[in-house]
């Protein structure tokens, strides 16, 4: 029984993790809050299914093809939701264009793919019970990403400028980086990190319109446990919290884990609103 | 639009004349037709809807009357204190199945239905208030995910907690009694609640209380210096908020006869708050007609009915892009009327005396010793600063000298790490911005923070916010003790205006206002509290000489009512022609201290900073 939980909670919990870092990666360059985030997590887990199993694309194709089309979606949100509200980013009407755009996803995804959740191809085949390939292939995927961009981050000279631009958005365009360009990209990223998120997911999940509002919710927590922009907190707090909603979901039966993640969030931004981890504050008068 | 930080004004004031306006000094009825008229017209429709309709449009006018009951309280939360409630119909399904189990008696003895709506209600109320929880500390992107996943939630449990709500299968919704168990009675049942609670959020958007909701949208920090709590604003229309979406999740209950989790779907959280958007911030009549528009939208296109949730998104995305100020902003056709471009800012010094009650004086203000680092840099270290009432004090010093965090410190936006400040024989508590008015401490800012959405009047008004004696309950049910406020507040605002010289402008949107204008709306907004003291943050900066002026004289006059000003100035001529007493800080220390004549001698403060 503690296998399973274990084997679960860290499942999901990699998956609430990799959502975040999508969260922090679109906010690191743009203050921007997208809700798109759990939507391209969906689309990794509808894009997948639908290349391998309804196209019988080879699975490397399959895979590569969902990645592109998850980081066009990331550019167009750019493009259409966080680019023209970035002038008035103290209004917050980022949540409103971001939430648009996420919604057209959702509805085009539901119409589209069909409401029902559908199968997602077996990708491996490795592993049976608590050491099914369903529940380490996300953590799989979380370890390998978060590698990536470790050495994204350090060791390479775009990385670094990723940085400059969250650290300091001023100096680093009085540096002369190309903030826009940077921008796009790492909203690219974010594409392809969500749609990872789906779909080493998939066979966890199912490519299910629905994830996408769902994983919104269960992967910003975890960017509130952290604290905003802060990665590894992101990755220890979507583990916690996988592991959390589990055992809750083991002692207290499906109908109050949910209640219990619910409270928990509640609890934790009003014990710590800058997050577990800490943030930034910003100055006021 | 949100606060205001105009850049200076640069065209040339004229020397002439205000070209008064013509101020509508007209009786109450005739000034408040236009606003009246429209809800009259609406409801007149509700009434004969069964004139022309059959049991159909009885059918999408409940639904409508229904709609409107939550997004009325809704509006309070969305249009008016500006935080996103996205997931709301989390509280409409709540109050569904608290009703719907009440009155179908499956977990204690069945309720009748008109007891089990305000049971319903005050369930809804509470958890508007958890559900806000977050918003009373952070920015509103946290409470829109709070919302969103209470959202989820819920669903989940109406779907897991088969015992109670049916699970899957879900539950009947409760039955109303004659004469209400008719699509006509229902429907008229649904359209008096619906007026009630119009009534209601329309007495708090028109009450002090809404307006401190709209400065703690626009203008955060300038609600605090006016004695505005945040929290306790926001939990009284969370309450507010949530009892309607529950009365309405109640009646939808029973217009759905049978509900099941399937029912509330996330596209009617969709519809609410963008119903509110697209009828503007700050309005009712806007997210009405809003409301009414959406409801029968997909029932005239029903070949759309599958895409009607992509229809929103894309209206949604369209209002944000294109039409910020939504229908509202449409129909506001007073201040698409240009304004004089010559106008000119005379102010009354001498009608002070007829409203600013004579300071009790008596209290100097005094720190002792107050120091502030942020990180290694002191940016004050150890000042001692007296100010004594009746006077006026200069704070001068060159840029980073710590000035304006001195007035912070002063009024609470920082907590000094040491020393004392006292006011009289009181210690004033380090931090807490939002106890300085009650203490009669007033301030402008640096860059004038106003709600550029509301009227200059407004504006003014919501320097009183503290003298206001109703409370929140009161003003819901406008009883009274709400009117006198009202009537107390915009005389004396009326009046604070002429004093300043403002007068003509006092029913514009402040956001269409010079920089300059803006400065001295400040100093009526600061004036609205007769403040023992007050605190001006550079008030001369980007006005003209003659302002400048005009400025000098009325400081000079607010000092002589009693009240200590602290100035805080580059402008050295205007400093040495009205201060009695001078600081000259550097580097966070005191450099000089003393009257004009010997600052303006005084060797290191001439080297320092003067020149010469």
């Amino acid at each position: 029984m503690l296998g399973s939980i274990i084997a679960a909670g860290l499942a999901s919990g990699a998956v609430y993790a990799l959502v975040g870092v999508t969260y922090n990666t679109m906010f690191s360059t743009s203050r921007v809050m997208s809700f798109t985030a759990g939507q391209l997590a969906m689309l990794g887990g509808v894009f997948g299914s639908m290349f391998t199993l309804k196209l019988g694309l080879p699975l490397i194709a399959g895979f590569l093809l969902t990645l592109v089309l998850c980081a066009i979606i990331g550019i167009i949100t750019e493009f259409i939701a966080v680019r023209p509200v970035l002038k008035s980013l103290d209004q917050h009407l980022y949540v409103l264009s971001t939430l648009a755009v996420a919604l057209m996803i959702q509805q085009v995804a539901a119409i589209k793919w069909g409401t029902e959740p559908q199968p997602f191809p077996r990708l491996l085949g490795l592993g049976s019970g608590v050491w099914d390939e369903k529940f380490w292939l996300p953590v799989l995927a979380c370890a390998i990403t978060i590698a990536a961009l470790e050495y994204l981050y350090r060791r390479t000279l775009v990385g670094r400028a990723f940085l400059a631009i969250a650290e300091d958005n001023f100096a680093a365009r009085a540096l002369g980086l190309p903030e826009r360009n940077l921008r796009i990209a790492s909203y690219a990223l974010a594409g392809i990190i969500g749609g990872v998120a789906g779909y080493s997911s998939g066979e966890l999940l199912l490519a299910f319109f629905a994830n996408g509002a769902l994983l919104n919710f269960y992967g910003f927590v975890p960017v509130a446990l952290g604290g905003l922009g802060n990665n590894r907190g992101s990755i220890v707090g979507g583990l916690a919290l996988g592991l959390f909603q589990q055992a809750a979901n083991f002692l207290v039966g499906g109908i109050f884990s949910s209640v219990a993640v619910f409270a928990l969030f509640i609890v934790v931004l009003l014990a710590a609103p800058q997050g577990v981890f800490g943030g930034g504050t910003v100055r006021r008068v | 639009m949100a606060v205001v930080t105009a850049s200076p004004a640069k065209s040339e004031v004229a020397k002439s004349e205000v070209t008064s306006e013509v101020t509508s000094e007209a009786n109450g009825w005739r000034a408040a037709l236009p606003h009246v008229a429209p809800f009259a017209g609406v409801i007149a429709l509700a009434v004969l809807l069964p004139l022309v309709g059959n049991d159909y449009w009885a059918l999408i006018g409940t639904r409508m009357a229904i709609y409107w009951v939550l997004v009325s309280g809704l509006n309070l939360v969305v249009g008016f204190a500006g935080h996103l409630a996205i997931g709301y119909v989390a509280l409409l399904t709540l109050g569904a199945y608290t009703t719907s189990v009440l009155v179908a008696g499956n977990v204690m003895p069945p309720v009748p239905v008109f007891l089990a709506l305000p049971i319903a209600a005050v369930v809804g109320a509470i958890f508007g208030v958890i559900v806000g929880l977050p918003a009373l500390r952070l920015r509103t992107f946290y409470f829109a995910m709070s919302t969103l996943g209470f959202a989820t939630i819920v669903t989940q449990i109406a779907l897991a907690w088969q015992s109670v709500t049916g699970g899957g299968i879900g539950i009947a919704g409760p039955e109303f009694p004659a004469p209400f168990n008719t699509a006509w009675g229902f429907y008229f049942l649904c359209v008096v609640i619906a007026a009630f609670t119009t009534w209601l959020s329309a007495n708090v958007a028109r009450s002090r209380f809404g307006r401190a909701l709209i400065a703690v949208r626009d203008a955060e920090v300038a609600a605090e210096a006016n004695g505005i709590f945040k929290p306790k604003m926001l939990i009284s229309i969370f309450l507010v908020a949530g009892a309607c979406a529950a009365v309405a999740g109640g009646l939808f209950a029973s217009l759905q006869t049978y509900i099941t989790p399937d029912a509330f779907t996330f596209d009617l959280s969709v519809l609410f708050f963008i119903a509110i958007l697209i009828g503007g911030r700050g309005s009712i009549l806007g997210p009405l007609l809003g409301t009414m528009i959406l409801t029968i939208l997909p029932e005239i296109a029903a070949p759309l009915a599958a895409w009607s949730t992509f229809l929103y998104a894309v209206l949604l995305l369209l209002i944000v892009l294109v039409m910020p100020g939504g229908i509202a902003a449409l129909l506001d056709f007073r201040n698409r009327r240009p304004l004089a471009s010559n106008r000119a800012i005379v102010p009354r010094s001498a009608a002070l005396a007829d409203i600013v009650r004579r300071s009790k004086g008596g209290k100097a203000l005094a720190l002792r010793g107050v120091s502030l680092s942020f990180g290694n840099v002191k940016a004050i270290d150890g000042l001692d600063l007296d100010v004594a009432p009746g006077q006026i004090h200069g704070l001068i010093g060159p840029n980073g000298s710590g000035k304006t965090t001195t007035l912070n410190v002063i009024s609470g936006y920082y907590a000094a790490k040491a020393g004392s400040m006292t006011l009289g024989a009181d210690a004033l508590p380090p931090g807490m911005p939002a106890l300085r008015a009650t203490r009669g401490i007033a301030r402008t800012f640096q860059t004038p923070r106003v709600i550029g959405e509301a009227s200059v009047l407004q504006n003014v008004m919501i320097g009183g916010t503290v003298e206001g004696r109703a409370s929140f309950v009161e003003a819901l049910l406008a009883l009274p003790r709400n009117a006198q406020d009202e009537r107390m507040l915009a005389a004396k605002a009326r009046a604070l205006l002429g004093v300043v010289g403002l007068e003509a402008l006092a029913d514009v949107r402040a956001d269409r206002l010079q920089h300059s204008e803006l400065r001295f709306i400040e100093i009526a907004r600061a004036l609205m509290l007769d403040p023992d003291f007050l605190l001006l943050d550079e008030p001369a900066a980007g006005l003209s000489n003659n302002e400048i002026e005009r400025l000098g004289e009325l400081i000079k006059a607010i000092s002589a009512r009693g009240t200590g000003v602290l100035l805080v100035e580059h402008h050295a001529d205007l400093i040495f022609d009205i201060c009695h007493q001078v600081t000259v800080l550097n580097l966070g220390r005191i450099l000089a201290a003393g009257t004009p004549a010997e600052i303006r001698v005084h060797k290191e403060v001439v080297s320092a900073y003067l020149g010469g």
